[in-house]
C-alpha cells in the first residue's frame, strides 16, 4: 500500500513542478462552457435546460485532454519500465497514478462546476446535485480513460485515437451524470441516477486498473 | 541461480537469435557482446521479463520468471534515463525506492549520491545536470536498492573515465558480495573474470 | 478427451486452418445464396403488405437481421479476441481482426436502413431512438477497434491491445445499452418506438428468419475469406505459404 501512496505523492509532486499542464485542462473546461451561451444566445430558460449537458460534456472533454499525458512521460523516460519491474504490483502503482490523475484533472472540475453552473442560472440545490454527480462521475472518467491511455501509449496519432476509443465508453457516465441534474430540475428523484453512477464507479475501480495494467505490459513489450 | 535456456527472439520477420542459454551462480557475471542490432537489448528485455520470448525459459532460484521474487532480486537499468527531470537527484532516488516499497532515509540516499560523485548536485533539478551526471543519478540506485542480480544494458555509455572506473568497482564489489551481473557493451569492461556470450 | 483437445489445437495453427477455411468457404457462400434468395422472395412477394406501414415496412427484413448480426458479431469477436489473449493462439486473434469490418458493415447497414425506414414512417432521417442510438455507439466501438489495430505496427501487440479493447467493450455494451434505453424513456419527447410494430404475421417471421440465416452465412464466409488473407499476409515468410501460393 505504501507504494500506492508513493506513486500518488510522486505524481502530485511532478505536477506541482509543472503547473501549466494541470491548469490547461481547467481553463479548457471554463472556456468551453462559456462558449455555449455565446453560440446559442443568452436566453436563461434554454441555458438552464442545457446546462447539465454542457457542463458534463465539457468535463468529459477536459478529462480527455489530460489523458494522453497520463503514462506518456513515464513511458518516454523509462520510469514506466522500472515500475513494471518493481517488486510492487504494477496494478497498485497504476491505481496510484489514476488517483493522482483524478486529483489533478477531475477534482478541480468538481470544485469549479458550481461556479460555472451559476453562469447558467442553476439554483443552489441543482448546483449541489451537479457537484455530487461530478464527484462520483469524474473518477469514473479517469478510470475508464486510463485504459484508453494505456492502449494508445506510443501509438501513432494516439491522442485522436484515444478520443475515438474512450468517448463511446463515457456515454453511460454522461447519461446518468447529466441526467441526475436534469431530473432534479424537473422535480424528480435523483437517487437512482446517483446510485447507478456509484455502482459504475465501483465496477470500474475493480476492473479498470487491471485492464490498464494488462495494456501497459503490452505497450512495453 | 539464474538459468536461461533455449531463448529465441525475432523482431518482425527477422530472427535475432535462437537457442541462447547460459547460467550464472553467485559471484559470476556475463558479458553479452555483439554488433549493433544483434539483439543485445532484446535479450536483456527478455531476460528481465519485459517482453515475452518466442521460445525458451528463464528461471531464477529454480522458479519460473517473471515472478515477484525475481523482481525483488533484480535491478535492471536500460538505455533510458529513468529519472524525472523536474525532480532533484535526492527526490528521484527516494521516490524510486518508495515505489519499490523500500523506505530510504535521506542520509542513505545522500551517501549513495556522494559515492557517485554528485556532491553538491543533490538539490538541483536533474534537468540542469549533464548527460553523464543524469546517468550517475540512475546508477546510484545500484547502491540504494538491495538486489542480487544486476542487469545493466550499455551502462558504461556517456560516462567519463572516472565514472567508468567507479562503476567497475561497484560491480566488482557486488560480485564479491555474492551478487550476479549481466552486462552488455561493445568495449572491454573494467571488470575481471566473467563469462562471455556473443550474439 | 485428450485426443479431441489435440485436434482443436491442430486447427489453431494458421498452416492447417488455411486449407480448412478454404474448403468451407464455398459451402457458406452457397448457403448464403439459398437463404438469401428464399428470404428475399418471401419478404418481397409472399409477406402481406402491412396495414399501417404499407410497403415501406419491408426494409425491416434487412434492418432487423443486420442489427442482430452487428451485436452478435461483436460478441463473437470479443470471444475470439479473449481466447487469443488467454491461450496465445494466433488464429483466434486473426479471427477477431477479420470479423471487425463485417460487424462494422452490419452496424452501418442497420443505421442506413433504419434511416431509410424512418424517413417515411417518422418523417425524419434520424430520431434519437434508444435502439438507433445504441447501434450508433456500437458502430463507434467497431471503428475504435479497427483504428487501434491499424495504428499499431507490430501485429502481436495489435492483437493483444485489440483484445483488451474488445473485452472492455463487451463489458460496456450492456451498460451502454441500458443507460441509453433509460435515457430514452426519461426524455419521452418522441413517442416512436420500433417495438410498437403490430404483431408479426407468420410469413413475415419466416422471411426475417431466412434473411438472418443468410446474413449469418455471408458473415462467416466473408470472415473466413478475410482470415485467409490475413494468414497469408502475416505468414508470408514461412515455407508453407510459399508453397500454398504457388
Amino acid at each position: 500500500m505504501n507504494a500506492f501512496f508513493a506513486t500518488v505523492r510522486r505524481d502530485l509532486l511532478l505536477a506541482m513542478r509543472r503547473k501549466s499542464e494541470v491548469l490547461t485542462a481547467v481553463f479548457f473546461f471554463v472556456i468551453v462552457t462559456s462558449l455555449f451561451p455565446l453560440g446559442i444566445g443568452p436566453e436563461p430558460v434554454l441555458l438552464k435546460k442545457i446546462a447539465p449537458g454542457i457542463l458534463w460534456v465539457a468535463a468529459l472533454l477536459a478529462t480527455l485532454l489530460g489523458l494522453p499525458r497520463l503514462f506518456a512521460a513515464d513511458h518516454v523516460d523509462g520510469t514506466l519500465e522500472q515500475m513494471a519491474l518493481s517488486p510492487s504490483p504494477l496494478g497498485l502503482l497504476v491505481a496510484g497514478k489514476i488517483l493522482a490523475h483524478w486529483l489533478l484533472c477531475g477534482l478541480p472540475l468538481v470544485l469549479l462546476a458550481p461556479v460555472l453552473g451559476l453562469q447558467f442560472d442553476l439554483d443552489a440545490s441543482a448546483l449541489g446535485i451537479l457537484t455530487l454527480a461530478l464527484l462520483l462521475g469524474t473518477p469514473l472518467l479517469s478510470l475508464i480513460g486510463a485504459i484508453g491511455a494505456a492502449l494508445t501509449l506510443g501509438v501513432r496519432g494516439g491522442g485522436v485515437l484515444l478520443a475515438l476509443l474512450i468517448l463511446p465508453l463515457y456515454i453511460p457516465a454522461l447519461i446518468f451524470g447529466a441526467g441526475a441534474v436534469e431530473a432534479h430540475i424537473a422535480g424528480l428523484e435523483v437517487g437512482g441516477h446517483l446510485s447507478l453512477l456509484a455502482a459504475m464507479l465501483v465496477l470500474a475501480a475493480f476492473f479498470a486498473p487491471w485492464a490498464t495494467t494488462a495494456a501497459l505490459r503490452i505497450a512495453l513489450e | 541461480m539464474l538459468n536461461v535456456s533455449g531463448l529465441a527472439c525475432s523482431r518482425g520477420e527477422r530472427r535475432l537469435f535462437a537457442d541462447v542459454g547460459f547460467s550464472l551462480a553467485a559471484g559470476e557475471w556475463l558479458h553479452v557482446q555483439g554488433e549493433n542490432g544483434s539483439g543485445k537489448t532484446s535479450l536483456m528485455r527478455l531476460l528481465v521479463g519485459l517482453s515475452p520470448a518466442d521460445a525458451g525459459t528463464v528461471s531464477w532460484r529454480d522458479g519460473a520468471t517473471p515472478s515477484v521474487e525475481f523482481r525483488r532480486d533484480l535491478i535492471y537499468l536500460g538505455h533510458h534515463a529513468a529519472v524525472k527531470e523536474d525532480l532533484t537527484p535526492l527526490e528521484n532516488l527516494r521516490l524510486a525506492a518508495a515505489l519499490d516499497g523500500i523506505e530510504l532515509d535521506e542520509r542513505a540516499a545522500l551517501a549513495a549520491l556522494i559515492r557517485l560523485g554528485l556532491r553538491g548536485r543533490e538539490e538541483l533539478p536533474v534537468r540542469v545536470l549533464s548527460a553523464g551526471q543524469k546517468r550517475r543519478v540512475l546508477l546510484a540506485r545500484l547502491l540504494t536498492r538491495p538486489a542480487v542480480l544486476w542487469v545493466l544494458d550499455e551502462a558504461f555509455n556517456a560516462l567519463d573515465v572516472a565514472a567508468v572506473k567507479l562503476l567497475g568497482d561497484l560491480i566488482a564489489e557486488h560480485l564479491a558480495g555474492g551478487g550476479m551481473a549481466v552486462l552488455t557493451s561493445h568495449q572491454p569492461l573494467p571488470v575481471p573474470g566473467g563469462k562471455a556470450l556473443v550474439l | 478427451m485428450r485426443q479431441s483437445l489435440i485436434q482443436w489445437f491442430k486447427f489453431a495453427s494458421p498452416q492447417s486452418f488455411y486449407p480448412l477455411a478454404g474448403r468451407m468457404i464455398p459451402w457458406f457462400w452457397a448457403a448464403a445464396a439459398i437463404f438469401g434468395i428464399s428470404g428475399l422472395w418471401i419478404s418481397f412477394f409472399v409477406a402481406p403488405t402491412d396495414a399501417q406501414q404499407g410497403e415501406g415496412y419491408r426494409i425491416i427484413f434487412v434492418h432487423v437481421p443486420a442489427s442482430w448480426m452487428s451485436m452478435f458479431i461483436y460478441l463473437v469477436m470479443a470471444f475470439w479476441a479473449g481466447l487469443g489473449l488467454a491461450l496465445n493462439t494466433r488464429v483466434s486473434a486473426m479471427m477477431a481482426q477479420s470479423l471487425a469490418p463485417t460487424g462494422a458493415l452490419m452496424a452501418a447497414l442497420s443505421l442506413w436502413t433504419g434511416a431509410l425506414w424512418g424517413k417515411p414512417m417518422w418523417g425524419a432521417w434520424w430520431v434519437w431512438d434508444a435502439r438507433l442510438t445504441s447501434e450508433l455507439i456500437l458502430f463507434f466501438l467497431y471503428l475504435g477497434f479497427m483504428a487501434l489495430q491499424a495504428a499499431i505496427d507490430d501485429p502481436r501487440r495489435a492483437d493483444k491491445a485489440g483484445a483488451i479493447l474488445a473485452l472492455v467493450g463487451v463489458v460496456n455494451i450492456p451498460i451502454i445499452y441500458f443507460s441509453v434505453k433509460w435515457w430514452n424513456t426519461l426524455h419521452q419527447g418522441s413517442t416512436i418506438n420500433l417495438n410498437k410494430a403490430p404483431s408479426m404475421a407468420q410469413t413475415m417471421l419466416w422471411g426475417m428468419l431466412l434473411m438472418a440465416l443468410a446474413f449469418w452465412m455471408y458473415s462467416i464466409a466473408v470472415a473466413l475469406m478475410r482470415v485467409r488473407a490475413i494468414i497469408l499476409e502475416r505468414e508470408r515468410h514461412t515455407e508453407w505459404v510459399k508453397h500454398a501460393v504457388e
